[in-house]
């Protein structure tokens, strides 16, 4: 066996997965994560994760949408290029309303995907876990818990046995 | 914390003795199974239709807009018409997708997948009526405010370049909300993929989802978010196209109720077309554990409701017409209900306000035939509203000596057909090659239903697989 990255267990049901996720972090361990085919309600709080940060950044997406609307219909309607059609001023915000909603709801879209992706580290295409046979069961019907050899507290034989311990069907090695 | 009648009362969403497996079995099965018969014939009947639209716009490239059947006054006929009517049918999958899970709507999640990806083809079918009706459609990117040599920008005081901002918008965001549904389960289909290539397309398009809650984490509040972005996109949507009627000042389109009207019939004629073709699916993939007697209901329920809406909106427009005092208005109405188009008006009463009616005999619908004709009906009837709209307003404008009949030529009417082809075609590739349910959804719904009903851990019954 080469390199190990970290401990695989797998786990039945949602209600175990929360229960030890929950004692995984009593013990200390921090470089630990839960793997399940649904989101699971309460895991992230049995983890102790905070709130996502998304949310900001979409804020900030939405204002830079709605500047760059404005800016776009006034500088090419007023500035750029005035042309007076039907008597009509060459900016108003009246008009440009539709146009700069538009707008802000696209950029949002655009940072909530690419924001998400870039919080997860996605697109991640190889991940050590993705040798472990048993993972493939993650999409499927199964709870896994990971954690990873270069957390401060693991230990190949008590962390295998640790997470035995809290009711795995079963536990594996996953190399790197 | 639910109560015990609530508990006792509300039906189940998901049904059969299913486990977490089963589901997976259930869905994936569909994607992974030999390519039945059937779809290939189907494949090869839209994928006909799909090329005559091709030829068809071909030759309106090359003839002209002439091939169509409109002509001063009718400047807008069959392409606005189909255009409006795409863009409504599209409705439907955002607002099941959004709306209804920003209220909690469970039921949604057995539909929300087919609905979304419906949204998509109608918004593409949409989008070739304008494309096209601009003429000359090599300059078609004049819509959009690029630099280039003329050195002009688009007319932002327009509601035609409203239009084009609000459907790209739409097409955009709707294609990111599906795509973000698709994540955890096109790693389904990779993590079952037996063949190298398969494993590698869904392996791709899965980013390398592993399911870690960390990931969850961010992932639900984008869902979340884009949720809340779609929900008064797609009720703009729709306000902007009928600004493209509303803002000018011809009577029969002039008026203020159409955002609000316009809206519910976009979802009255998209709940009708989920309706359709979820009907054909459920029946030709055998899934009525997953898209059960509710929310068949449920959907009958929202046709019935919306459908009502509609009728009450033409009720207002003849109330306002005569409360108005305005002659050219009255005279657009009267002409509508009783003029040389009063066949298409008729048409359009029947299937949109009568037939829905039916659905309040909780009998009807229970009935799938009667739902499968009901929600033909709608499509049809909603297809009219517009046809009534565009062309009764305008063949009978102000001067009598320009009146005309219009009359839609060949090239019309297969070109409808061959959108309907492409609609389809796209929509058959969606089942063949992606979940048509959302698998990780019905999941959590199951594991919800399972935890109130206290039948105990999904993974533990029936747990030999």
């Amino acid at each position: 066996m080469g390199e190990i990255y970290g401990a695989l267990a797998m786990f039945d049901t949602p209600e175990q997965i929360v229960e030890a996720a929950r004692r995984v972090r009593e013990r200390g361990y921090v470089r630990f994560d839960c793997h399940t085919p649904f989101p699971v309600h309460g895991l992230e709080a049995a983890m102790g994760l905070t709130r996502s940060k998304l949310p900001f950044l979409v804020l900030g997406g939405g204002a830079m949408g709605v500047l760059a609307a404005i800016l776009l219909q006034w500088w090419t309607g007023a500035v750029d290029y005035p042309l007076l059609i039907g008597g009509k001023p060459y900016f108003a915000m009246e008009f440009a309303t539709p146009v700069t909603f538009e707008l802000m709801v696209l950029f949002s879209a655009f940072t909530s995907v690419f924001g998400m992706l870039a919080l997860n580290g996605l697109p991640m295409l190889y991940h050590p876990l993705f040798n472990a046979e048993i993972f493939a069961r993650v999409t499927d019907d199964k709870f896994f818990i990971s954690i990873e050899a270069i957390d401060p507290r693991f230990d190949r034989g008590h962390t295998v046995e640790f997470l035995r311990s809290l009711g795995a069907s079963e536990v594996v090695l996953v190399e790197e | 914390m639910s109560t015990v009648s609530e508990q006792m009362t509300r039906p189940r969403l998901v049904l059969g003795e299913q486990t977490y497996h089963t589901i997976t079995e259930a869905i994936s099965k569909i994607v992974e199974e030999k390519t039945p018969r059937e779809w290939y014939i189907a494949f090869g009947i839209t994928g006909g239709m799909t090329v005559m639209l091709g030829a068809m716009l071909a030759y309106l490239v090359m003839t002209g807009i002439g091939v169509w059947g409109n002509n001063i006054p009718v400047g807008w006929a069959w392409d606005i018409t189909n255009f409006v009517f795409w863009i409504g049918i599209g409705h439907a999958g955002t607002l099941i997708s959004a709306i209804l899970y920003l209220f909690r709507q469970k039921w949604r999640t057995s539909i929300n997948r087919a609905a979304e990806a419906m949204t998509l083809f109608a918004v593409a079918c949409a989008g070739i009526y304008p494309l096209f009706h601009v003429g000359r459609v090599w300059v078609a990117w004049w819509l959009f405010p690029l630099p280039y040599s003329q050195g002009m920008w688009p007319n932002f005081r327009s509601p035609l370049l409203w239009d084009v901002f609000a459907v790209s918008t739409y097409g955009t965001v709707s294609l990111l909300f599906w795509y973000v549904g698709l994540i955890p389960d096109l790693a389904t289909l990779r993590d079952r993929a037996k063949s190298k290539i398969k494993k590698f397309l869904y392996g791709v398009f899965s980013l390398g989802w592993r399911g870690s809650v960390r990931h969850w984490r961010h992932y639900e509040i984008a869902y979340l978010l884009l949720a809340g972005l779609s929900t008064p996109l797609v009720l703009s949507v729709h306000s902007v196209v009928s600004f493209d009627f509303a803002v000018s000042i011809l009577p029969g389109w002039h008026t203020t109720i159409f955002p609000p009207y316009f809206v519910a019939g976009a979802i009255f004629s998209g709940f009708a077309m989920v309706m359709t073709l979820m009907l054909l699916a459920r029946w030709a993939y055998k899934l009525e554990n997953f898209v059960t007697r509710v929310h068949l209901d449920n959907m009958c329920k929202i046709m019935l409701a919306t459908g009502t809406i509609v009728g009450y909106a033409y009720a207002t427009e003849f109330f306002i017409a005569w409360y108005s005092a305005n002659k050219y208005e009255q005279f657009t109405f009267m002409n509508r209900a009783f003029g040389p188009y009063a066949w298409a008006y008729w048409i359009m009463i029947s299937c949109n306000v009568i037939s829905p009616q039916i659905f309040w005999f909780k009998k009807m619908r229970e009935n799938v035939v009667v739902m499968f004709i009901v929600s033909i009906f709608i499509n049809i009837g909603m297809w009219f509203e517009r046809f009534v709209i565009i062309v009764t307003s305008l063949h009978r404008d102000f001067l009598p000596s320009s009146w005309s009949y219009f009359k839609a030529t060949y090239v019309d009417i297969c070109t409808f057909i061959g959108s309907f082809g492409l609609f389809l075609t796209l929509f058959l590739l969606f089942t063949r090659f992606l979940p048509i349910i959302a698998i990780a959804e019905v999941k959590g719904v199951l594991a919800h239903e399972l935890h109130q009903h206290g039948h105990g851990a999904a993974g533990s019954h029936g747990g030999k697989h």
